[in-house]
Order: C-alpha cells, then structure tokens, then sequence
C-alpha cells in the first residue's frame, strides 16, 4: 500500500532525450559514480540534477534541483537514479550503482573500472518523510479535481465545517490539500477513478472524495482502501443504500472486515467489539456516511425519514475475530478466498443482547438463540428480513467443543425458528399485526434461506451473543454485499 | 498548518460535496380542469397505498378524467427511468402513493 504515484501520474517536465541522472552530493555512491557520469557525459547528452549543492558533480550539464521540482516529477526514489530518454520519452532507468545494468542502458561497456561491481544508493530528498508531503501540495496538489473553499481568516474552520453542512453532528478534521493528499498515499488508486455513483443524488464519486470524507471522518491513509471497497458495497443496487437510507426503519450499513488487514490496520475484533474507542472500527464507517451525506446529498429530515435512526446511521463497522474462531470466517460464506481482505456490508439496526450463562450443550444454547430471534421485529414478522448472529467466544466454545460446525448451527437455528400460522396470522394472540390469513403454508419460517449470518467477535469473557436485525431483504430491500479490498 | 496554506487568507480546503449545480425548472400551471386530461397514478408497491389509488381514481373519473394507473417494482428503490419517461409521456399530472 505505499501508493507511490498515486498523484503523480502527470508528468510535467518531461526530460531531454539522452541521459538523465538525479544525485545528490550527501550519497558515498552518488560520489562513487560521479567519473562514470563524467565519461558518459563526453560520449553523449548528459543531463544531471543536483538534489541538495548545484555544485555537484562538477559537471556543464549540473542542473540545480534544490527545490526537488524535478525529483518529484520523475518519481525519484533513490540516488543515483540514471534514465535513458528517448524522443522525451524514458525508455529505462536504473538505480544505485550496478556496473552490469549501467551498461546495459547506456549500451556501453567497461563502466567505472576500479569501482565495485555494485552498490546500493541513498534515499532521495523528495521522498524524504515529511518532505514528500510539503512536495506533494507544492507541485502535486493540481492532481486533485474538487473545487477550493477558502475560509475567511477569522472563520474559526471546526465552527465553518459545521456551518457548510458538511457534519454528521460530531467535529471534522478539515480537509487541506495536505492532508488529503496524504490520504491518498493510502491507495494505488487514481484520485480520479470513479468508485460508485452514491444516492440518493445519483452523483458520481472519485477515490478523491473518498478520500476528503475519509479525512473529516478522521481516518488514517492505510484506512481508505476499506473505506473504498465499503461506498462500492454500499452504492450496488443490491445493497441499496438509496433504500437503506430513506427508509422510515431504524437499519444503516453495518461494515464487517475480513482478512489481514484487519490487524494491518489496528481494528477491533474483541472486548467492546461494537463500541467506542478503536479509531478505524469508528472513522471507516463515519467515512462511509459522510460519504453518502455529501457526496450522494443524503441527510436526515430530507431523503433519510429513519422513525428512530441508529448506530449504522453514524457508523457501526468492526472485524470479525477470526484468529480464535473455530469456524470459517463470514467473507467465506460469501466466496471471499482466505488471506484477501473484504468488507461485508448488512443492513442492520443496533446489536441487541442474547444472554445465556447457563447451557453447556450447543442444543440448548441454540434455542435459547431461537426463542431471542422468532421475536426480531414483531413475533409475528417472518421471512422479510435477516439477521447477523454475533457469536462470542465463550459462546462458540460451546458449540466447538461439540463438534458443531457454523453450518451446524445455522440449519439448526433455522430448524427452531418455524411458527405455526394459527400463532403468526393477523388478530391472533390479541394483536392485529401478523400475516394474511391466506398464507398457504401451515408451518412459517422466520427467517429465509441463507438469511442467518454468522460472525465470531467480541471479548474473551462473558456468556453472551448478540443479534443485528436486518432491513428489508431480497431484490425489493437490500442484500448483504461482500467487496475484495484493493490496496 | 504549513506555511504553504499558511499564505493564503485563511484555511484552504478541498469541498467534499458531489459539487452538483442544479438545474432550476419552471413548474407547469395547474390545470384548471380535469375534463379530458390524462392522469397517472403512480402505486409504489407500499401496502395499502393500492387503497387509496383506488379512491382517487374514481373521483378523478368524476371528473371526467382518463386515469392510467402504473406501479413500481418495489417502494425501496427510486421508480425505473423507463417508467419516469413513460408516466411523462402519457400523462398530464401524476398522484404518487407514497407514505404508508
């Protein structure tokens, strides 16, 4: 992920045809070469720039890039850095000292006699830590496309954020162009590129607006890349967020991580698995909405009538605890090989409580889960929507130990939870909601095929699991959505 | 903040909005009559709003209106294009159904 070119694509000093080389007189290798230059250069054009003393080499073609313009343009990582350009084009280069690739694209031979056969060079001063990012907003910040917004310098710039509309209720850290360019640092991705088209507005979205709310949302560069795969999710017409979103129900994405990037990024698979205080399970989903708000135009009171709202609505995403799980993780059930990372993304509402301390067989355990899920919603709602099965692990304990694999589990929760229609139809037990009288079956599922998932997370202490309620399922509501995450 | 930003005005920052400009459309008058017009009734497949479509149809029809009734496939995703272009093509005005 270290994204190198990401905004630097654009070359706008091309260079002359000929030999070109970049050093820098702080580099023993760099002085090392200086007489295989000097012969290079009788032969042919030579051009040489100069990274921190103009002065060296003592050469005609010396060019001064003191102020590393031109080091930055060429992408130069490492001195000495020697290309070969033809018709303003390069057609090679090669880095440090190694006699046998010099000679090879200079097409000359019995370079540096006396030197070493090979060398390794310093590191260039334009890729010199926070040098590189001063770099980036001198001559790099014309790759970002999104319109300018000057504050006035008496505007307090937390309060201006505020008052553009920009806030989902908490402060943003102000998007600069410095900032979000190190943001892209955190994707190979052209800022350019169009990841989805958000609703409800329809409008389409670059990895540079991605990565502007990603800044405000506080994440860190190595961050963006899940941020990227969750609005692609989320913006498929078969997760449908415009839905999600205007929805009178309580449901917004709920983003599951998978894969090594998890750790990678420092998520939070554990104790408080859904609560404060884990920076990416709390900025990628923030990032996700505001991402929606501004850049799709979906705020609540105009498209989003959510009655209640919830947890997904400013960010609910965390990572499955996959090290200690007995069970294949939730990306496999979607076809996600092991070793890549993806997210998962489910409409759902806030994690809702299931507390068992007392079985210690994984049947009894079971139905207790079923008798917590027949009442998700309404005891009487059936098949329209799904549901995540937060499994922790003491609770999983139980089911490993006896040998239950997560398919085990899930055919048996979907065993447990059919009702009787004489329960479940309009005015029974004294209720009128409930399910037509005509339903044609005798017996009704709660759940449909495949719309139990199961996820293994949480701490290590407490004999609890957990249930997010759906939204609205299949092709007239949303379907979970799994994406490989792209570096 | 960086000297670079530091020389202008005040923060300079990069607009994280999808920068639409929206088109602005003159409404179109309302039709003093409905003798004679063609109206749409637009079901977003919600229940119950199949009742209340009912009920203004035949009241348009009182009135002399041709009423077309059309439907959505589902009231959680925005009416298809083809639909849109179709109900504006039929129809001089359309009711949508669309809360519960």
């Amino acid at each position: 992920m270290d994204g190198k070119g990401a905004v630097t694509e654009k070359n706008h000093f091309p260079l002359q045809s000929g030999l070109v080389a970049f050093v820098k007189r702080d580099c023993p290798t760099c002085e090392l070469v200086v007489p295989v230059l000097k012969s290079l250069g009788r032969l042919r054009p030579l051009m040489v720039y100069s990274q921190d003393d103009p002065t060296f080499p003592d050469h005609e073609g010396t060019l001064d890039d003191t102020e590393l313009e031109h080091s930055f343009h060429n992408r130069i990582e490492t001195v000495p850095t020697l290309i070969r350009v033809e018709d303003g084009q390069e057609v090679g280069r090669v880095i440090g000292w190694h006699r046998g690739e010099w000679e090879e694209l200079t097409e000359s031979s019995a370079l540096g006699s006396g030197l070493p056969d090979a060398r390794p060079g310093c590191g260039s001063l334009s890729v010199d830590g926070d040098h590189e990012l001063d770099l980036m907003v001198r001559f790099g910040s014309d790759q970002l496309a999104s319109r300018r917004v000057e504050l006035a310098r008496l505007e307090d710039e937390m309060e201006a954020l505020f008052e553009r509309g920009w806030s989902d209720g908490l402060p943003l850290v102000p998007p600069t162009e410095r900032r979000v360019l190190a943001m892209l640092k955190g994707t190979s991705r052209s800022p350019q590129e169009v990841v989805a088209v958000v609703p409800p507005d329809l409008v389409e979205c670059t990895v540079e607006k991605v990565a502007i709310n990603a800044v405000m949302a506080g994440c860190k560069p190595e961050y963006l890349p899940v941020v990227l795969a969750a609005v692609e999710a989320a913006c498929t017409d078969e997760f449908n967020m415009h839905g999600l979103l205007a929805t009178t129900m309580t449901a917004g994405p709920v983003i599951i991580v998978n894969g090594p990037i998890r750790k990678a990024i420092g998520m939070n698979s554990g104790r408080n698995v859904f609560g404060q205080g884990n920076r990416a399970n709390a900025t990628i989903g923030r990032a996700l909405q505001l991402v929606v708000r501004n850049v799709g135009g979906g705020r609540p009171g105009e498209v989003d009538r959510a009655t209640f709202g919830g947890p997904g609505k400013l960010s609910f995403c965390f990572a499955e605890d996959e090290e200690r799980s007995p069970w294949t993780p939730l990306s496999a059930d979607f076809g996600i090989e092991a070793g890549t990372s993806s997210v998962t993304l489910f409409p759902g509402e806030g994690p809702r409580t299931m507390v068992d301390q007392l079985s210690r067989d994984p049947d009894s355990l079971a139905r207790g889960y079923a008798a917590n899920l027949k009442n998700m919603y309404h005891p009487k709602a059936a098949l329209a929507f799904d549901c995540i099965v937060a499994v922790s692990p003491e609770h999983a304990r139980v089911f490993s130990e006896a040998g239950w694999s997560k398919d085990d589990l899930k055919a048996r929760l979907h065993e447990l939870c059919q009702m009787p229609k004489a329960e479940m139809v309009r005015g029974a037990g004294g209720m009128a909601e409930g399910l037509p009288e005509q339903v044609p079956i005798e017996t009704v599922p709660k759940f449909r095929p495949g719309g139990i998932l199961i996820v293994h997370c949480g701490g290590d202490a407490g004999l609890f699991s957990a249930i997010i309620s759906g939204w609205v399922n299949g092709k007239v509501g949303s379907a979970p959505m799994t994406v490989e995450i792209r570096s | 903040m960086s000297e670079q930003e530091s020389e202008f005005p005040g923060l300079r920052l990069l607009d994280p909005t999808g920068e639409r400009s929206l088109p602005i459309r003159e409404r179109p008058s309302k039709p003093v009559t409905l003798e004679g017009l063609t109206l749409g009734l637009l079901d977003i497949s919600k229940a119950r709003g199949d009742v209340f479509l009912n009920r203004l149809e035949l009241r348009f029809s009182e009135q002399g209106a041709l009423v077309r009734r059309y439907k959505k496939p589902t009231f959680t995703k925005p009416a298809p294009p083809d639909l849109r272009r179709q109900i504006a093509e039929e129809c001089a005005a359309v009711v949508e159904a669309l809360a519960d």
